[in-house]
């Protein structure tokens, strides 16, 4: 290993010496000469009919460049949907247009309207106050059940339903699953709802844009998780830019959790609006705003059940889920409440018959997309849920329930088209209980109620599926694009090493670990070794960050690229050591003619490709440069059991957790500090989700959590120290460094957890309550104890 | 955040005559008034602060009879200064918000904002502070006049606020989850001449006493005392974060807490 750490070694993060020291460049800090600010003036109603808008007043302003309604964009597409799925019934998706700003009509509170351009940001909003819009408010469609009722309010009249469409999978084994909850010797059935969320990123959202007259060449600068998919979405199917003229920038990006995937109204904006005002044109999003405007996460309401046979093993599942998909089809909305989400219900069980219908359904609301585990928390927290409400039901340990299902062997071609590579979830299970000190747990419930508290411990096991994706399996699937990643290793002629990855970091600490894989292979050190990513003008083409796919996808084809440059330096090596090519080994950054003591260092062979005096010029290029792409040939599975601990004081219905352990099982870890920090940030929005996030609508459509004062964000007050283990693995066996994704697991696995615990704790003190929906808040608690 | 004109006068007489002018509005620790400027929801033309007068700033007072707080003294100073006089007045002040707004924030600004799920008003009420002004005394129990409404007229300064300091007495806040203000709080005091308790957080109408739980603890200054009652959820505030019936309980539970609580 290099010294200063290689695979396997948790160095620390390097870019962190920036973030803590204020020298991060974000996109905030960038501000281009002669800028203008665009302020957004966004609807105040769920749903309404614009029937005028004035702002003759507001452009005569002192500052105004320019006032934007959806009249400028009457020659711009519309904001793309990365995904189409097509439904039980063969038909495909209904996909209204989503205008940059609202045309006609508001579908959502937050809805841009139109747009004021100033000299300073401060003469836009005061300008945005002169606007005066009249607006038809109309009913609001809010709920999913009753907005596909026929004759009720339709949310785009142009499509004829609220219903986007009715997906069932796998269709040909519903009526193998009907048949075999017919035969079942018991079944269990739960309905619950997961809550809507909103990401908030430490980070809100920024977009600049400038265009170079003299070029025709675009510049913008955004928050953005993959600004390849910005440049390809944006330029392709909203502004009509080749990509040639269509830089894109995402600097430093302070947190995403997926809220920053997508392609917003915003980003077009301001880069349709610095051409026509001949200026640079800045957005910066305030946290209001990002309330009303970031796409939200989760919002599903479920009915799942589970048939089991007389020996209690599982012998179907069938589920029937309404996804909401907001006012607009996000980015990759469609895509989170089907692939993502049907093709888990498996869980770790070797259940043989599953049916999922999901009917995603359009609403008056902020649209939702993926956040963090996207569709996997869903299916987890469905499964794990009802998993411990049939062991309760069957009068069963909910471990050995659990255990006695479990999937054993691997390969295991799921009943949801998934095939599992690997995995032990046994292993995952005992190391759970024993890390968690399961068997200490009724000495420390007794010592609870002698204070008063009821004690409850709760399990989940989780599987997902991460390394997104076969690019030919997703376009089967009905995704848009391809979902391999490429890297370029430019090695210079001193041995420096710049990675340029398509894989986008924004709080993940690839530039370390990206690094230590590069490190490792070639044997120097990795502070050798630049990571550089997030410039469409310099990396070659990325789809990004999210869904756990960086190392498994990003580091597999740095691994590829990597391996091309020690081909090539093995060829430099053997002329200079006139030895054949298969003789040269390559260790410690030192090449050597296999059991002799001739060789050459890393230096030796880099200086040699960029100055070839002596060099096979006749049958090798000199330089040393490889780019690759990766396309995976399965999704990974990281798979783990949690186990949280929480204390119920039932006279408020506050829930404390007192502690939660993880054990996950991530195949090969290159930074085991870094994971751990990736699982808990995963654990404190999971328990976050369980406990206190939650965004509400009120009756109109109103958000009611509209900011930190109503929206509760976890402190590191409300967790408990975590107990994190990785130390179970099952390499990924299809990806070459054997790694499977850490980054969502902690949010997929922990809410179930938390639910079953406070669960577990009122039985355990008489109360009767089978269910609570998320958030657990304390009002919530104490009237399900109160009946 | 609109612009605006901005006063730090040095004594109170020149603050009640820079708040003549038209559009002025008093500023102490802008804890709620700056959150609401820079969204646009006011937009006042003049701020005259407070915070430069030094006769409203600091702590004094007898042990055992009163302790008087200057109206633009900070929560950490309280939470600090008047420890010594009165515990469970300080300890209220060091659990207001974070840092940040106990270092920004004063007792006078609190008191003249009446946020129903403040906790300064639960302990004024219950302590039956006076709260003085640059015109006159005014006694907690006329002062709070419903959710941010109170007795202050145009161009009135709380200049002081004293509390008489009870035999024991607590204060036991449930936090909102999000805000971190008082779901409920109450604030239980016991004076010679019986107890009181004030409850902020709970009601549509701001702060209130439980008149009730006062009479049965003023004759048994002991949790048990409060068996059988029951708090009206009927003006309870319903929201979000808890349903009426949901803080009634709260009352009752929270009242329990403090009176064992109480030193």
């Amino acid at each position: 290993m290099p010294k200063d750490g290689g695979i396997g070694a948790s160095t620390k993060r390097r870019e962190d010496i920036r973030f803590l020291t204020g020298k991060g460049r974000y996109t905030d800090d960038i501000n281009l000469r002669g800028q203008a600010y665009a302020h957004f003036v966004r609807s105040e109603v769920a749903h309404g009919r614009i029937k005028g808008i004035d702002f003759a007043a507001a452009e005569a302003m002192e500052g105004v460049v320019k006032v934007f309604t959806a009249a400028d964009f009457a020659g711009v597409g519309g904001i793309p949907c990365g995904w189409q799925i097509t439904d039980k019934h063969g038909k495909v998706m209904l996909e209204p247009k989503h205008p940059v700003l609202a045309d006609g009509k508001v579908r959502h509170v937050g809805d841009p309207i139109c747009v004021v351009v100033a000299d300073t940001y401060e003469q836009a909003r005061d300008a945005a106050e002169m606007i005066e819009i009249d607006i038809e408010e109309l009913p609001a469609v809010l709920d999913m059940k009753a907005a596909i009722e026929p004759g009720g309010t339709l949310v785009h009249e142009e499509i004829g339903s609220n219903l986007c469409f009715d997906w069932g999978f796998v269709e040909e084994n519903k009526a193998a699953v009907d048949e075999a909850f017919a035969k079942a010797a018991h079944v269990t059935t739960l309905e619950l709802v997961n809550n809507r969320l909103v990401a908030n990123p430490m980070e809100p959202r920024v977009a600049v844009a400038d265009f170079e007259s003299h070029s025709d060449q675009y510049t913008l600068y955004t928050t953005s998780q993959n600004p390849h998919v910005i440049r390809l979405l944006m330029g392709a199917f909203v502004l009509g830019i080749p990509e040639h003229k269509l830089r894109v920038v995402a600097p430093d990006v302070g947190g995403g959790f997926g809220s920053k995937i997508y392609h917003y109204a915003e980003e077009a904006f301001v880069t349709f609006a610095a051409k026509v005002v001949k200026r640079p044109v800045k957005w910066t999003s305030s946290r209001s705003e990002a309330f009303l405007s970031d796409a939200q996460g989760r919002d599903h309401v479920t009915k799942i059940e589970l048939a089991l046979d007389a020996e209690n093993n599982f012998t179907a599942i069938r589920t029937d889920t309404y996804a909401n998909m907001g006012a607009y089809l996000s980015t990759f909305a469609p895509a989170i409440p089907t692939w993502l989400h049907g093709t888990l219900m498996a869980g770790n069980y070797k259940t043989p018959l599953i049916y999922v219908n999901v009917k995603a359904v359009f609403t008056n609301t902020i649209p939702v997309d993926a956040y963090r585990g996207a569709g996997r928390p869903e299916a987890t927290f469905q499964l794990e849920r009802l998993v411990d409400k049939a062991a309760r039901e069957l009068g069963v340990d909910p471990v050995a329930l659990r255990r006695q299902n479990f999937i054993t062997e691997f390969p295991y071609q799921t009943p949801v088209a998934v095939v599992y590579d690997t995995g032990n979830y046994h292993a995952t299970m005992d190391k759970l209980l024993e890390i968690s000190d399961h068997a200490g747990f009724e000495a420390r419930r007794m010592e609870s109620a002698a204070r008063g508290k009821l004690r409850g411990f709760g399990i989940a096991h989780y599987i997902e599926a991460c390394g997104i994706a076969p690019s030919n399996l997703v376009g089967q699937l009905g995704a848009r694009a391809g979902l391999y990643e490429s890297a370029t290793v430019r090695v210079n002629a001193t041995g420096s090493i710049s990675v340029y990855t398509g894989s986008h970091s924004h709080g993940q600490g690839h530039e370390t670990s990206f690094a230590q894989v590069v490190a490792e292979m070639i044997g120097i050190d990795a502070a050798q070794i630049d990571i550089v990513h997030g410039d469409t003008s310099n990396t070659p083409m990325g789809m990004g960050t999210y869904g756990s796919r960086s190392l498994a996808v990003g580091g597999s084809a740095i691994v590829k690229a990597t391996n091309k440059i020690i081909n090539k330096a093995k060829k430099i090596a053997s002329h200079l050591l006139e030895a054949a090519e298969g003789d040269i080994e390559l260790k410690d950054g030192k090449f050597t003619v296999a059991g002799t003591d001739k060789s050459v260092d890393w230096v030796g062979v880099t200086l040699a490709a960029y100055v070839p005096h002596n060099y096979p010029l006749e049958s090798l290029e000199p330089g040393l440069e490889e780019t690759a792409f990766y396309d995976p040939s399965n999704f990974t599975y990281p798979s783990g059991a949690y186990g949280c601990e929480v204390e119920v004081d039932a006279d408020t219905g506050q829930v404390t957790v007192l502690a939660f352990s993880a054990a996950d099982d991530f195949g090969n870890i290159v930074n085991p500090m870094i994971v751990e920090g990736q699982v808990q940030g995963g654990l404190a929005q999971g328990i976050g989700q369980a406990l206190m996030e939650n965004c509400a609508y009120d009756e109109n459509g109103q958000l009611l959590s509209g900011s930190f004062m109503d929206y509760a964000m976890p402190r590191a007050t409300d967790l408990p120290m975590f107990n994190v283990d990785h130390s179970c693995v099952t390499p990924c066996t299809h990806n070459p460094l054997g790694v499977k994704g850490c980054g969502e697991a902690g949010a997929i696995g922990s809410p179930p957890a938390v639910v079953n615990a406070v669960i577990d704790a009122l039985i355990r003190g008489g109360h009767d309550v089978k269910h609570i929906d998320m958030p657990l808040t304390p009002s919530r608690v104490w009237a399900a104890i109160n009946g | 955040m609109h612009n605006f004109d901005f006063v730090k006068p040095a004594s109170v007489a020149d603050a009640v005559a820079a708040l003549a002018a038209e559009g002025a509005q008093a500023l102490s620790g802008g804890m709620t008034l700056l959150p609401t400027m820079k969204q646009r929801l006011a937009a006042p033309e003049v701020l005259v602060s407070l915070t430069g007068i030094a006769e409203l700033r600091g702590v004094s007072g007898r042990a055992g009879a009163s302790v008087t707080i200057g109206g633009a003294t900070t929560h950490a100073t309280v939470a600090a200064e008047a420890k010594a006089f009165y515990p469970a007045l300080a300890a209220l002040a060091g659990q207001i918000g974070d840092p940040a707004v106990r270092n920004r924030g004063t007792i006078g600004g609190s008191l003249a904002n009446n946020d129903p799920s403040a906790c300064y008003p639960s302990a004024a009420l219950a302590s039956g502070a006076t709260i003085t002004t640059n015109q006159r005394d005014i006694a907690a129990e006329d002062y709070f006049q419903g959710m941010f409404a109170t007795a202050l007229g145009e161009g009135e300064i709380i200049t002081a606020v004293t509390f008489p300091i009870p035999e024991k007495a607590a204060y036991i806040k449930f936090a909102q989850p999000a805000s971190r203000f008082a779901l409920v709080g109450v604030f239980v005091a016991k004076y010679a001449d019986g107890v009181r308790v004030a409850v902020t957080g709970a009601s549509n109408d701001g702060v209130f006493r439980w008149a009730e739980g006062e009479a049965a603890l003023s004759g048994n200054f002991n949790g048990s005392a409060l068996e059988g009652l029951s708090v009206p959820s009927d003006g309870m505030i319903a929201d979000l974060h808890g349903t009426a019936a949901y803080r009634a309980h709260l009352v009752k539970v929270l009242t329990k807490r403090a009176v064992a609580a109480a030193m």
